[in-house]
């Protein structure tokens, strides 16, 4: 099983081969509520790590989504349109979000398991 | 966190519910999601703490003629035994608070908000007078509400026919063998019942109504029953600077009743003409209209969205919006800003969605 990363803006990423599947973390869904709708990106689109990639709009909220990696946008998970309540109840395996053909390395300042815990810790909820 | 905490908060991180800060108390939240929270309040039966409210007690000889000399609907149309939906206001006509009055064999009980609390009691004792007495009951008795079509076959009660019990009707009973006061009264659009148990007792008639299969909800799936219900919340949709006739309340304010604070500037806003009013805004899937958020009509903005958000039940954005009186009518399509641009809603009738609750909307009077 690849390592999980994390960002500071609670999204995951794990590499396979070159490519990075995302997700937002179990924290994250837990902090935003019932998902309602996801934007996703086109197959083909273009990231910059920190680029925005999408919006996903909950109960509560509408939060932007930011790539952990550069690379070009392979695949988005469709399942997700009539179904986007799988982020919610497994936002690290069903309910991932794309998966980016990356354009070099991971980039600097992703967070490790334990930096990510520590950092979710460190946050009133 | 680390807020006020009612009698069932242990309840709450037993069953691992999210706790969010509510007017100063730690409160859940949603247990599991509000989608599921929500649909077994519209299809069986969901269980509510609002504890947090504020449970006052006023009685004495001089009760009636305080009570009916400060709130805007009229005591005088409640039997013994029923409920009256109401609003206090300040002279000029903005509401200090809205709250449920129970005219009860021993005296006048008031349900109000939260957030409200210190500033109502602030507001009964400027107005004591000789002759009455106000009792703060928040802390020995508790409040749950259980709440959806189910909660009458649910209710484990004896010692009361609940047939004989209408919508905003009260009276004494044993709930889950605790002596309790019941009230067919409720904030979900749905039929239900909210329950005064004395706090001794609460943790004990909770773990009984989820034994008999009432699902624990968060404040998320209340806040959203409420809306499509087209009932107001103190805070978003009214507040000091909002009138009732603004709010959509003026229903609740009997002019002819007798003098009470605030009558006069209200009899002068009803001949006036309110400026400003509360609309219900559809949105679509895609559009979820959020509270603070700008409505406009073609180029010129009109008000501000007091409450909004995600329908799973009715599957589209739906919320309530102070825009300028008269200037747009029911059908009429509006523009909401949101998060990328805007987007585009429809002024309807409210309530969105009519529950199992008879009266919801217009109890009494």
């Amino acid at each position: 099983m690849a390592e999980r990363y994390y960002t500071e803006t609670h999204e995951w990423v794990t590499v396979d081969d070159s490519v990075a599947t995302i997700g937002i973390t179990d924290y994250a869904q837990a902090q935003l509520g019932d998902v309602v709708f996801l934007e996703l990106p086109r197959v083909g689109k273009l990231l910059e790590a920190g680029d925005s990639f999408g919006v996903i709009e909950t109960v509560k909220a509408a939060s932007d989504l930011y790539s952990p990696v550069a690379g070009t946008v392979t695949e988005v998970n469709e399942i997700l349109n009539a179904n986007p309540e799988l982020v919610n109840r497994d936002p690290f395996g069903e309910g991932w979000l794309i998966k980016v053909n990356l354009n070099g390395d991971l980039g600097q300042g992703l967070l490790d398991d334990a930096g990510y815990r520590s950092l979710t810790e460190g946050q009133v909820h | 966190m680390g807020g006020r905490r009612t009698p069932l908060y242990q309840r709450h991180v037993a069953a691992r519910a999210r706790l969010v800060d509510f007017a100063g108390w730690d409160m859940p939240q949603q247990y599991t999601s509000v989608k599921e929270e929500q649909e077994a309040v519209r299809t069986a039966a969901g269980l509510f703490d609002v504890s947090h409210m504020g449970r006052y007690e006023i009685r004495g000889p001089a009760a009636d003629e305080f009570l009916q000399g400060l709130v805007t609907n009229d005591l005088g149309r409640l039997r013994l035994d029923q409920a009256q939906y109401n609003l206090l206001c300040l002279p000029d006509g903005g509401i200090v608070d809205d709250l449920v009055v129970y005219r009860r064999p021993g005296g006048w009980w008031l349900v109000v908000n939260a957030a409200n609390r210190e500033k109502d009691m602030a507001w009964l004792r400027r107005h004591e007078r000789p002759g009455m007495e106000i009792v703060d009951h928040s802390s020995d008795v508790s409040l749950v509400a259980l709440q959806g079509p189910k909660a009458a076959d649910m209710l484990p009660v004896e010692g009361i026919d609940l047939t004989a019990v209408s919508s905003f009707g009260v009276g004494a009973a044993r709930v889950a063998g605790v002596l309790s006061v019941i009230a067919r009264t409720g904030y979900t659009g749905e039929d239900g019942f909210e329950l005064f148990v004395p706090t001794s007792h609460v943790a004990a008639v909770w773990d009984a109504l989820v034994e008999v299969g009432a699902t624990p909800c968060g404040l998320a799936a209340r806040d959203v029953c409420r809306l499509e219900a087209g009932l107001r919340l103190y805070g978003s949709d009214m507040d000091q600077d909002t009138n009732p006739y603004e709010a959509g309340l003026g229903w609740t304010v009997k002019l002819d009743k007798g003098e009470f604070v605030g009558r006069h500037a209200l009899e002068r806003i009803k001949a006036d003409g309110p400026r400003r009013q509360l609309v219900g805004l559809g949105g679509s899937d895609r559009t979820i209209p959020r509270h603070g958020s700008a409505v406009s009509l073609g180029a010129s903005v009109i008000g501000t969205v007091t409450s909004g958000t995600y329908s799973f039940w009715l599957r589209r954005g739906i919320a309530m919006a102070m825009i300028d009186a008269g200037s747009a009518s029911v059908g009429t399509t509006l523009s909401v800003e949101a998060r990328n641009g805007t987007g585009r809603a429809e002024v309807v009738t409210m309530p969105f969605y009519r529950g199992s609750a008879r009266r919801a909307v217009r109890p009494i009077g």
